[in-house]
C-alpha cells in the first residue's frame, strides 16, 4: 500500500512536471519574444527592454524554467503586469469565488444525478427510465453558458429575485454571497448531471445483474436494501471516475459561466488576463487549472483504493 | 456488422428493427448539414447586411427570427453559424481522430516504452480543456478559425488514442493476428489490414459523440470572442450579444441556444445509435 503510494506519488510529480513543461515551451519559448506580444506592435524599444529585463527574459531559458517552477513550488508566482501585484495573491482572491463554485456545482449534479440513475437502472425500459434518459441527454446537450444566460433571464431580469451577476465578496455575509453563486452553480451543474446520470445508470444496471445481488435478494434482503447497500455501492466506482474525469470540463465551464455572471473566478481571470496580453498571469493560471485537473485525478485514482478492497490486493 | 448470436442471449435481448435514436439523430444531422450548405449558397438576406432602422425587431415583426441590435436578420445568422459551427467541429474532430488514432494503434502495435510515454503524454494533455488552450493558443497566435480548430482537436487526440488504443490491444490479442504475424507480416501491415478494420466501428461511433463535443466547444469559445472574428456569424457569438439586451429583446437570447442544443442531441443521438448499430458489445454503456 505505501509502495503504491509512492509510485503514484512519483507518477503524480513527473505528470505536473512534464504540464509545467509544456505550458512553459507554449508561453514562453513559441513566442520567441514574449515582452513583444504582452506589449503589441506599438510599443517603444526602450518600454520592449525594461520588459525584458523585468520578465528576466536576458537569462538562459532553463534558467527561466528553474526560476519559474521553483516559484511555484514555493507560492511565488511572479507579478502581474496589469494588476502590479503577486500574482500568488491574485489567483487565492479569485479561488474564493471559483472553488464555492465548482463545489456547489459538483454536489447538485451529485445530488441530480445519483437518484435518477438509480431509479432508471432499477426501473429499466419502464416510463421513469425513458423520461430520465431524455431529461439527461437534454442536460448534455444544453450548453451551460446558455442555461446561465436563460436563468439570467428569468430570475433576475423578469422576476429580480436572484442577482444578475457580479459578486459581494464573502466579507459581505455568507447570505449575499451565496445567493450569488445559486444560478452560476445550477447552470454549472446541469451538463455534469446529465453525464453522471447516464454512468449511474448503466453501473447500477450493470452490477443489478451481477450473482451477489441475485443471492442477496434470494436470502430474502427486499429490494431497496439490495439496490442501495449492494448495487449503488459496488456502482460508485465508475460514478467516481466520470466524476474526476468530468472536473476538466467542470473548469472549462466554469471559464464561461463566471463570464455570463461577470464573477470575479479564476476563469475571469484567464480570460481578463489573455485580453490584456498579461502572459505572467496567463502562464501562472493555466498551470493552476492543468495542475488541479490532475491532481482531482490522482485523489480519485486513490479512492477506488478506498471504495474497492478488492483493487488493494490486486495492485500490492 | 451483425451482433453476434450468442447461445444464452435471452429473446428479449433482441434489438427492435427500428433504432428511434438513430433515425432521430440522423435526421438532425442531416437537416443541419442541409441548412449550413444552404447557407453557402442562399440564406434569406445576408447575414452580416446591417440595418440599424431595423434594429431589434421580434420574431415575424421582420424575418423569421426578428432582429439583432445591428438590424442583421437573426435566421440568416443562424444559417450561416450553422456552417460555421459545424465546419470548426467536423475540422477539429477528424484531424483529433486522425492524430489520436494514429498514436493509439502505434502504441498498441509497439508496446513497451513509445506505449508508456505516449500514454503518460495523453494524461497531460487531458488536463487541457480546449477553453484553455484555445486561450494560450490565442494570446500567441491571435484568435479565429485555426486556433479554435487546433485547440478543440488537440483535446480530441488522447481522448482517440485511449479508445483505439485498448481496442486495438484486443485484436492483437487474436489468433488470426498471430496467425498473420508467423506469416512474416510486418507491423505496420498488421495495423493496416487487421487492427484498423476491426476497431473502425468503435472510432466512427466516437467521432458521432466527440462532434457533440466539439460543437458545445466551438460555441463556447465563440462565445468568449475566442472563436471565429466577427462579422462572420456564430452561434457562440450570437449569445454573447444576446446577453446586453436580455431585458428588451430576450428573444436574441432563444435561438442560437436551441440551435447548439439541437445541434449537439442531434450527434449524441447518432452516436447511441451508431453504438448500438455498429458496436453492440458496448450497448447500453453511456
Amino acid at each position: 500500500m505505501t509502495a503504491l503510494l509512492l509510485r503514484r506519488s512519483a507518477s503524480l510529480f513527473l505528470t505536473l512536471l512534464a504540464v509545467s513543461g509544456l505550458i512553459f515551451l507554449v508561453m514562453q519559448v513559441l513566442p520567441g519574444d514574449p515582452a513583444a506580444i504582452m506589449l503589441g506592435t506599438s510599443a517603444s524599444a526602450d518600454t520592449l527592454a525594461a520588459l525584458r529585463q523585468e520578465l528576466g527574459l536576458d537569462q538562459p531559458m532553463l534558467v527561466r524554467y528553474l526560476q519559474w517552477i521553483g516559484g511555484l513550488a514555493s507560492g511565488d508566482l511572479g507579478t502581474s503586469i496589469t494588476y502590479g501585484v503577486p500574482v500568488a495573491g491574485l489567483i487565492g482572491e479569485r479561488l474564493a469565488v471559483t472553488l464555492p463554485l465548482a463545489f456547489i456545482a459538483i454536489l447538485l449534479s451529485v445530488a441530480i444525478a445519483l437518484p435518477l440513475g438509480v431509479l432508471s437502472a432499477a426501473k429499466r425500459n419502464g416510463p421513469v427510465d425513458y423520461i430520465a434518459g431524455f431529461v439527461s441527454q437534454l442536460f448534455i446537450a444544453v450548453p451551460g453558458f446558455w442555461v446561465g444566460l436563460l436563468l439570467a433571464l428569468v430570475f433576475a431580469v423578469k422576476l429580480g429575485v436572484m442577482p444578475s451577476g457580479g459578486f459581494p465578496g464573502w466579507q459581505a455575509g455568507f447570505g449575499p454571497a451565496l445567493q450569488a453563486l445559486v444560478l452560476p452553480a445550477i447552470a454549472l451543474a446541469l451538463q455534469q448531471a446529465g453525464v453522471l446520470t447516464r454512468v449511474t445508470r448503466s453501473a447500477v444496471a450493470e452490477v443489478l445483474g451481477e450473482d451477489f445481488v441475485r443471492t442477496a435478494r434470494a436470502k430474502g434482503l427486499p429490494k431497496r436494501v439490495t439496490l442501495w447497500r449492494h448495487a449503488v455501492r459496488n456502482a460508485l466506482v465508475p460514478v467516481v471516475t466520470i466524476l474526476g474525469l468530468q472536473f476538466t470540463f467542470l473548469i472549462a465551464g466554469a471559464v464561461l459561466i463566471e463570464n455570463v455572471f461577470n464573477l470575479p473566478g479564476l476563469g475571469r481571470l484567464a480570460y481578463q488576463a489573455l485580453t490584456q496580453r498579461d502572459l505572467v498571469v496567463m502562464q501562472d493560471v493555466v498551470m493552476f487549472f492543468a495542475g488541479l485537473v490532475i491532481l482531482v485525478n490522482f485523489l480519485v485514482d486513490m479512492s477506488y483504493l478506498i471504495l474497492d478492497p478488492r483493487l488493494r490486493e490486486a495492485s500490492r | 456488422m451483425s451482433a453476434p448470436d450468442l447461445p444464452h442471449a435471452p429473446a428479449a435481448r433482441q434489438r427492435p428493427p427500428l433504432r428511434p435514436n438513430l433515425v432521430i439523430g440522423g435526421a438532425i444531422v442531416l437537416f443541419l448539414f442541409s441548412v449550413a450548405l444552404l447557407s453557402l449558397v442562399w440564406t434569406p438576406l445576408p447575414p452580416t447586411k446591417m440595418q440599424i432602422v431595423m434594429k431589434l425587431k421580434a420574431p415575424l415583426e421582420k424575418g423569421l427570427f426578428g432582429t439583432d441590435h445591428l438590424g442583421r436578420d437573426i435566421a440568416s445568422m443562424l444559417m450561416a453559424g450553422a456552417w460555421n459551427s459545424l465546419s470548426i467541429a467536423v475540422s477539429a474532430v477528424l484531424l483529433g481522430a486522425a492524430a489520436g488514432t494514429a498514436l493509439g494503434v502505434t502504441a498498441a502495435a509497439r508496446r513497451g516504452l513509445f506505449e508508456a510515454i505516449s500514454m503518460r503524454a495523453n494524461d497531460v494533455i487531458f488536463a487541457f480543456p480546449p477553453v484553455l488552450s484555445a486561450m494560450m493558443l490565442g494570446a500567441l497566435l491571435g484568435t479565429g478559425r485555426g486556433t479554435a480548430i487546433i485547440a478543440i482537436a488537440v483535446f480530441m487526440v488522447p481522448v482517440f488514442a485511449r479508445i483505439t488504443a485498448g481496442a486495438a490491444a484486443q485484436v492483437w490479442a487474436r489468433d488470426y493476428v498471430l496467425a498473420a504475424m508467423s506469416a512474416g507480416k510486418g507491423r505496420a501491415l498488421i495495423t493496416v489490414e487487421h487492427v484498423l478494420p476491426n476497431i473502425a466501428n468503435q472510432i466512427i461511433v466516437q467521432v458521432a459523440i466527440q462532434l457533440g463535443l466539439a460543437i458545445l466547444t466551438e460555441a463556447g469559445l465563440s462565445f468568449l470572442g475566442l472563436g471565429m472574428a466577427p462579422p462572420a456569424p456564430t452561434w457562440g457569438r450570437m449569445l454573447a450579444d444576446s446577453q446586453t439586451y436580455l431585458g428588451t429583446a430576450p428573444w436574441l437570447a432563444l435561438m442560437p441556444g436551441l440551435a447548439i442544443a439541437l445541434t449537439v442531441f442531434g450527434f449524441n443521438m447518432l452516436g447511441d445509435g451508431l453504438r448500438d448499430l455498429l458496436d453492440p458489445r458496448e450497448k447500453g454503456r453511456s
